[in-house]
């Protein structure tokens, strides 16, 4: 059915439309099953939609497993005993299990050097001992390679959580509080940066000395800086966003702000950066103890056992160095795949994150 | 035969979210020198139609069947050689977002000739030469000078001038204008309509402008397409389509329109939202937003049918005004009971018609 | 604003830097109380007299501010002392062993650059496919092995089983033999691996993110061929980002030398560095850290200024 066509004028608001009845839609039953709700997602945290994007990541599952496995064997290969100075529950033995098949401290110098065999793993039960060969004192490398993931592994997550401990709080004030304190922090930011990770650790370790909390000191005043500088980004982009402006005018104080409403959405990058941190401190860490700055020679850790087994590599025994260097490999390359898929978990279009400094840090 | 004839065009994407029909059985033509308009909400297809033009639908987006015909030629059957040929130099287009759509590397003289010494085999000296005339007829001042200045040190306007010389460069047959003015304001706006307008009559180009507002489409077209959901839904010369529009969609489009003078005190809206196209609605995809729809429409897709005589419609051979509503094909029961009105000089008293409103649909 | 301006102001902001830079590396090294003579005299007797000859002689009576005014304005003109250990001008030192890092460095370098932007340009194009997939895997091999493993391994079969190169470098030839050179070429690429992997993965996702960019779009409406929108459009684009890791290649190749020097006994000064560690010989540890970032902070500037030029944007 057709108005009356009227006469053509080709001027404009002349036209006006009635009829079209918007109530005679909206109180009447749906006519068929199609209903637009249907088509619109209910908002889901961003936090757990990140979380199952994860789950579908196989890569990063198998990444995170791997990386559970190795923390699992570095825990449980030898007993853990509280030590003398531990209050109460001095002396006790918190964990008895023993996965490695030898001491890794037993000694054999008679015997030295033993090329890697399958004969313990094939009998019953299989021990498993000399599985990777035995080194220049005839430790069993295997046990050494399982015991010495404590070392490498411990330094790399403590490491980092301590570096987050410093760098978010630093760059959150300087994001929030600008000025002075900004450039104050930032300058040092830059001033740091002009030294590779591993030059300054050097330099670091060459005023502190050798050891475990030294060499992890070292390597968090080197690594607090991409989170200072991924923590203040965010805070500037976000500080002039409304609904901090809101929240001010509801007279949140200024830490709850930062706390409550900044930090959460600034997270996800820092998240990501720290997890291919985890990485990289690890092999700082074993270069550090690769040439000779990192802890005794005596020790398992796994950049360390390189050290002592440079030349014997170079001429041939090839499992001295092999298996320890293997471990140090599977570690990052699945840390890696884990912090990619924490990435990609975030932000599937790769659009936001800017941690492409090559994972230096 | 008509410059150029789309026939049942369908384009599918497949995504991870599920197939999404972006248009579907698309036909319609465009003869030398008209102005065809396509208007529709934002999603409705209007953006695929035209990349589906000049094949510029990328993974994961197909072309499932159908043809379009360029003077008589299928470009879908065409080689890469030949569709670039065509590309920039009888078929050119126009982007919405003119900062992005050029090349911040470049200086923007160059960006226009190089599309005149690809296609026209200029040197380059007659190319700039060309390329300067070209920036002057789009009203650019000191045009040998800002020929060698970069897009950011344009203002958004002159971008968007910037854009349209790139596709004048090659003098095209067919200009495919992709919402050229939305990111623009009204001022601007207006300039630029009218700087198409006066390219469009001088060199005979035949202008698809696609856009949702229906101001824009009243001044400037000859003939329009209404789209929804990938559909045509209607089709008819400018003032058909205005003064006597015959699809329930276009009703609630034009009585969207905010009037001075008007005594409802709500705003007027189409209820309900436009379908995600992967998951449309049964029968006809407009029905969860019709007043007028009935049981019928949810079992039955309306065709496009010619509202006179209820005949399918054949949009490549005839101008008649075609609707896809099952009212025209005699199956609706109840009547299409809207009611245009048109004010003749004198009729009601009352402020002048400067409402300078942007008449059109807001789905932003 | 012209390159010039820019370049200008550039440097007016790196001098404070440089500056800061020493500041730091002084303050660090002498942040512990005690200094170098404590340290030696903890394994030899020194009579007192000699004590203090020697710490006058390396300033270590003066305040510790006076201290780092005299290294600063020593080590801008090149002076840095003499070694506590061999007693030999640092600067000596220094530069006898400079060049081959220098050497080493610029073959990793070209390493990295002949393989990393071609790959990472194929990978970007045939994104998805199994081509850019097989890039993914390489890409992140080459991050996570140890540096200093995979020269151990390069040592063992080309030097041991292969028998293709010496195990220890030539001695008594100059870096520019023929002997020296092309035992470098272990060394560089075992540093240039992990480069190329970084740089690789970078100039994939730059590109990447070019191609979607609406500009490529306008540039094949235009009927271009695929190959110029590419080769001219989008490479100028992703080229520019990556450009500034070229700076951060730098100081990758820095700390790769540093460990990689000592696996293959190479005469450079990152071996030279963690030699004098042990033995706290801080006149030689402070100018060689203090090199380094000066080096890193050069690096920037040149890449600061080298985007500037390529992204007319930046400079305004």
């Amino acid at each position: 059915m057709s108005s009356e066509t009227s006469q053509r004028t080709t001027e404009r608001g002349r036209i006006r439309v009635s009829g079209f009845d918007v109530d005679r839609v909206e109180s009447r039953e749906p006519l068929s099953s199609w209903e637009p709700d249907l088509q619109s997602e209910e908002g889901r945290g961003r936090l757990e939609y990140a979380w199952m994007r994860f789950k579908r990541n196989r890569l990063a599952l198998f990444g995170a497993a791997t990386i559970a496995f190795m923390v699992v064997v570095a825990v449980f290969s030898r007993p853990i005993q509280l030590p003398g100075s531990f209050p109460v529950l001095a002396g006790q033995t918190v964990q008895p299990f023993s996965l490695a098949p030898a001491d890794p401290a037993n000694q054999n110098v008679l015997t030295g050097y033993r090329s890697p065999t399958l004969e313990n793993v094939l009998t019953w039960p299989p021990t498993g001992l000399y599985l990777f060969g035995a080194d220049w004192a005839g430790r069993d490398i295997l046990s050494r390679v399982m015991y010495g993931g404590r070392w490498s592994l411990s330094i790399g997550f403590i490491a980092v959580a301590m570096a987050l401990l410093v760098g978010i709080p630093l760059g959150s004030v300087a994001g929030y509080y600008g000025g002075k304190v900004d450039e104050l922090i930032m300058r040092l930011v830059d001033m740091l940066y002009a030294f590779p990770f591993i030059v300054l650790a050097i330099a670091v370790i060459a005023v502190l000395g050798r050891g475990y909390w030294e060499m992890i000191l070292a390597l968090v005043v080197v690594g607090w800086l991409p989170y200072a500088r991924i923590i203040r980004g965010e805070i500037l982009s976000v500080k002039e966003n409304e609904y901090v402006t809101a929240a001010k005018a509801l007279g949140s104080r200024d830490r709850s702000i930062i706390v409550r409403h900044i930090l959460p959405n600034a997270m996800a990058p820092v998240i990501v950066q720290a997890t291919l941190s985890i990485g990289t401190t690890v092999l700082v860490a074993a270069a550090l103890g690769f040439i000779g700055l990192g802890l005794s020679p005596a020790s398992a850790e796994w950049g360390v056992m390189l050290n002592v087994e440079q030349d014997a590599i170079a001429r041939g025994r090839w499992w001295a160095g092999l298996f320890p260097g293997l471990a140090i490999f599977v570690f990052v390359m699945a840390i890696n795949l884990v912090g990619d898929g924490v990435r990609d978990a975030f932000d599937p279009q790769g659009d936001q994150t800017d941690t492409d400094t090559g994972g230096l840090r | 035969m008509a410059m150029l004839e789309v026939e049942d065009l369908n384009v599918r994407f497949y995504t991870d979210d599920g197939v999404v029909r972006a248009t579907n059985d698309l036909s319609y033509r465009i003869e030398a020198g008209e102005r065809f308009g396509v208007v529709g909400e934002s999603g409705a297809g209007k953006s695929v139609t035209s990349l589906a033009l000049m094949r510029l639908i990328d993974d994961p987006g197909v072309i499932e069947s159908g043809e379009i015909r360029f003077k008589g030629e299928n470009i879908l059957e065409m080689d890469e050689e030949e569709i670039r040929s065509l590309r920039g130099n009888e078929i050119a287009m126009i982007f919405q977002d003119a900062e992005t759509a050029l090349n911040p590397s470049y200086t923007v003289g160059e960006q226009i000739s190089e599309a005149i010494r690809f296609h026209l085999g200029l040197d380059e000296a007659a190319a700039r030469e060309r390329a300067i005339e070209t920036l002057e007829s789009v009203g650019i001042p000191s045009a040998a000078e800002r020929y060698s200045d970069y897009p950011h040190e344009f203002s958004g306007g002159m971008q968007q001038r910037v854009v349209i010389a790139i596709a004048l460069s090659c003098d095209p047959d067919l200009i495919i204008a992709d919402e050229p003015t939305t990111a623009l304001d009204v001022t601007i706006e207006a300039q630029i309509l009218e700087l198409l307008e006066e390219v469009a009559t001088e060199f005979d180009t035949a202008i698809q402008l696609i856009t949702h507002d229906l101001g824009v489409v009243a001044e400037f077209c000859d003939r329009v397409m209404v789209m929804y959901a990938g559909h045509p839904v209607e089709m008819a010369p400018v003032e058909d389509v205005y003064y006597d529009p015959q699809h329930p969609y276009t009703v609630g489009l034009m009585s969207s329109i905010p009037r001075i003078g008007d005594d409802r005190d709500r705003l007027q809206t189409i209820p309900g939202r436009m379908p995600d196209l992967i998951e449309m609605p049964p029968g006809c995809n407009f029905h969860p937003r019709c007043p007028y729809a009935e049981e019928s429409c949810t079992r039955m897709e309306p065709q496009l049918v010619d509202v006179e005589t209820g005949e399918p419609a054949d949009p490549i051979n005839s101008d008649a005004q075609t609707a896809a509503c099952l009212a025209h094909t005699g199956e609706l029961t109840g009547d299409l009971d809207y009611e245009v009105t048109v004010r003749g000089e004198g009729d009601l008293p009352g402020p002048d018609d400067a409402s300078g409103t942007s008449a059109g649909v807001s789905d932003r | 604003m012209s390159l010039q301006r820019f370049v200008l102001k550039r440097g007016l902001v790196t001098i404070p830097l440089l500056l800061g830079i020493s500041l730091l590396t002084f303050g660090m090294v002498h942040a512990i109380p005690g200094d170098p003579i404590d340290f030696i005299t903890l394994f030899t007797e020194l009579d007192p007299q000699t004590e203090m000859q020697i710490r006058a002689e390396y300033g270590l009576d003066q305040p510790v501010y006076i201290q780092y005014i005299d290294w600063v304005t020593d080590a801008a003109t090149g002076d840095f002392g003499r070694s506590i250990i061999t007693r030999d001008p640092v600067i000596d030192e220094i530069m006898e062993r400079l060049p081959y890092t220098l050497v080493m460095g610029i073959m990793a370098f070209g390493v990295t650059l002949v393989t990393a932007i071609p790959t990472g340009v194929i990978a970007a194009y045939y994104r998805d496919t199994k081509i850019d997939q097989a890039s993914r895997v390489f890409a992140l091999l080459g991050i996570a092995i140890p540096n200093f493993l995979l020269g151990l391994l390069l040592l063992l079969v080309f030097a041991s089983w292969l028998d293709l190169f010496p195990i220890l470098p030539p001695t008594g030839k100059g870096i520019l033999s023929y002997d020296m050179l092309v035992y470098t070429l272990l060394p560089a690429i075992t540093i240039g691996t992990g480069s190329t992997a970084l740089l690789m993965r970078l100039m994939r996702s730059s590109m990447v993110e070019e191609l979607d960019k609406d500009y490529v779009r306008t540039a094949r409406a235009k009927g271009l061929p695929e190959r110029t929108v590419v080769q001219k459009h989008v490479l100028r684009n992703s080229l520019i980002s990556v450009v500034t890791v070229a700076a951060i290649q730098v100081a990758f190749i820095i700390s790769g030398s540093v460990v990689v020097e000592i696996v293959f006994s190479y005469p450079g000064i990152g071996r030279l560095l963690v030699n004098r560690v042990g033995n706290r010989d801080f006149p030689v540890i402070q100018a060689i850290v203090l090199l380094i970032g000066v080096a890193v902070i050069l690096a920037n500037f040149v890449a600061d200024v080298l985007y500037a030029y390529l992204d007319p944007r930046i400079r305004y």
